[in-house]
């Protein structure tokens, strides 16, 4: 593998506020990899380093390579670049800002099929002043595509859009990682982040607190289980409070829901039988990256 | 981890066809300017639509003592050309640029290839072809509906235009550096713009001046553009204090708007 993003002991402050303190990871080709954590963490500083928008106080940074900071020539042609809250001018039109951003790029995509998958062909002749806050979203994101970059920083992706179009921008993302590109994502959707990243650091106060995959973060926190069902004869709490595996207990719109470390699901599913009781619409909620984040970033 | 459901994955995309960037980024940057409106309707229009007025005013044809000899239209001839490099300077640039910083536009430019320095060099490419026409215009139109003088001298006219035009946009640039917003930018522009089109004898012809007030235009950058102007056209010598006046501005302004302009 690759690194195309490499980010060592990267230190960023404004004035007397630290904005990054220590920061260093590694991306690899073909990765998606997001990078979470809460507002004022450093999310935002650590990406507009990357991108060669600001200099780092500290440490080093290399994409494809090339330094963000002396060939910023080189990198903007092969980096595309998707900024929180940039607007474009409020006469110029879809199609004229996608033709006009396409004329950057030495090899760039074709900014008419681009439009198209974005669905913004409706919207071609629209003016940016008209445009909703999703619209401008994916023209934001066309955007950033257009130049058919090696690596992307998409920062905050799919603020402002409803949960139909989140998924098409998802796999949107998934479809250009498959063709190649390395994508770096800022984003505070836990669920963007299980979805679609490979690998996530979260960052706090200006360090990285975990790195891992979505997957192995959650199982590494220690968040209980839920267990939520409908009891289909009358059922006395004792039953399974008295479980070692449970922890709580508590009734809610006629549901029982019981949180629980361990094997608390067989302990409490055999006490059930054992009773005869059937449990209906029985779920289980396992620890979610949620979970690890709100672990993670609330020791501090 | 939720799975299927999800439509197709995208096909590779077609290649694009390149284009010149420069190219494309100025015909961009003046569809906007022309869509903006403001900029083709105040720095061309109005200069134009006074000329009409005064060329229209049998009383502009009469020669005069107090100018010299000139009639008043001529008088105005160089002011109306000063009026479009300072509508277009001081008015339509600064806001334009303060609304694109704001809008974190030179922001995002900075991330793409081309870069922040291309959009704001298009701004300026525009806005001295903007001045060019204006001025062809009052020219064109003040000579062959009102028969008003052409420059006698139009290399040293164009020399003087030049300068005061860089002055201006160099001031211009210098708004937009300094002012946080469009909002105020306009401000800024419209606070500047009335002394210096009072100086350049918009409301009071600088020959009929007061002498105090004459020699401080001549110190004013619309001033010494319209007295130089005046001259050309008149086939006079040029006072070359004028000139390093003009030139004095254009370098001050620019090198100050260099030091404080700033893409965010």
């Amino acid at each position: 593998m690759t690194a195309v993003v490499e980010v060592r002991e990267l230190r960023k402050s404004y004035g007397d506020t630290v904005a990054v303190r220590d920061v260093s990871l590694t991306v690899q080709r073909g990765e998606i990899f997001g990078i979470i954590g809460p507002n004022g963490a450093g999310k935002t500083t650590t990406v507009e380093c990357i991108e060669g928008l600001r200099t780092p106080d500290r440490g080093q940074i290399r994409v494809l390579g090339l330094d963000p900071g002396r060939d910023h020539g080189e990198l903007r042609q092969r980096m595309g670049v998707q900024l929180q809250d940039s607007q474009l001018p409020e006469r110029l039109r879809v199609g004229e800002a996608l033709r006009l951003f396409s004329s950057f790029y030495r090899a760039p995509v074709d900014w008419r099929a681009l439009m198209e998958l974005l669905g913004l062909t409706p919207k071609e002749r629209t003016k940016f002043g008209k445009l909703s806050g999703g619209q401008r979203q994916r023209l934001s994101i066309a955007l950033a595509l257009v130049g058919n970059p090696e690596v992307v920083v998409l920062d905050e992706l799919t603020t402002g859009l409803d949960p139909q179009a989140r998924r098409d921008t998802w796999t949107l993302i998934e479809g250009v990682r498959d063709r190649g590109a390395t994508i770096v994502l800022v984003t505070h959707f836990m669920e963007e982040a299980e979805w679609l990243c490979d690998r996530v650091a979260v960052i706090d106060s200006g360090r990285i607190v975990a790195l891992d995959s979505p997957a192995a973060l959650a199982a590494a926190s220690d968040a209980p289980l839920r267990i939520t069902f409908r009891p289909a004869a009358p059922l006395d709490d004792a039953l399974l409070t008295a479980l070692p595996e449970v922890t709580s207990l508590e009734r809610r719109r006629g549901e029982v829901v019981v949180t629980g470390t361990g094997n608390v699901v067989t302990a409490v599913t055999s006490a059930l039988a054992s009773r005869g009781i059937v449990a209906g619409q029985l779920r289980v909620e396992q620890a979610s990256l949620e979970d690890a984040f709100i672990t993670l970033t609330a020791q501090r | 981890m939720p799975t299927a459901s999800a439509p197709a994955r995208p096909q590779a995309l077609p290649a694009g066809t390149p284009e010149p960037a420069t190219l494309r980024l100025a015909a961009t940057e003046l569809t906007l300017f022309i869509r903006e409106q403001i900029g083709p309707i105040w720095g061309l229009g109005l200069p134009v639509v006074l000329l009409v007025i005064f060329g229209s005013i049998p009383s502009f044809h009469h020669a005069r003592e107090s100018l010299g000899g000139q009639n008043l239209l001529d008088t105005y001839m160089p002011v109306l050309v000063a009026l479009a490099l300072a509508l277009l300077g001081l008015s339509a640039l600064p806001s334009i640029l303060a609304s694109y910083r704001e809008r974190g536009i030179l922001r995002r430019m900075s991330t793409t290839p081309i870069g922040p320095q291309r959009v704001l060099g298009a701004q300026l490419a525009i806005h001295l072809g903007m001045a060019i026409i204006a001025t062809a215009l009052v020219l064109g139109v003040g000579r062959t509906a009102y028969g008003a003088a052409l420059p006698r001298q139009p290399a040293m006219y164009a020399l003087v235009w030049l300068l005061a035009a860089v002055a201006l946009l160099a001031l211009g640039l210098l708004i937009a550096a300094i002012a946080p917003g469009p909002r105020v930018a306009q401000g800024i522009g419209s606070a500047i713009f009335f002394p210096l089109m009072f100086f350049a004898g918009l409301w009071v012809p600088i020959p009929t001046m007061p002498d105090v007030l004459r020699s401080v235009s001549g110190w004013t950058p619309l001033g010494a553009a319209v007295q130089s102007l005046s001259a050309a056209t008149a086939g006079h010598g040029l006072d070359p204090v004028r000139l390093l006046v003009l030139a004095g501005y254009g370098l001050a302004f620019g090198t100050a708007a260099a030091r404080l302009f700033r893409w965010e």
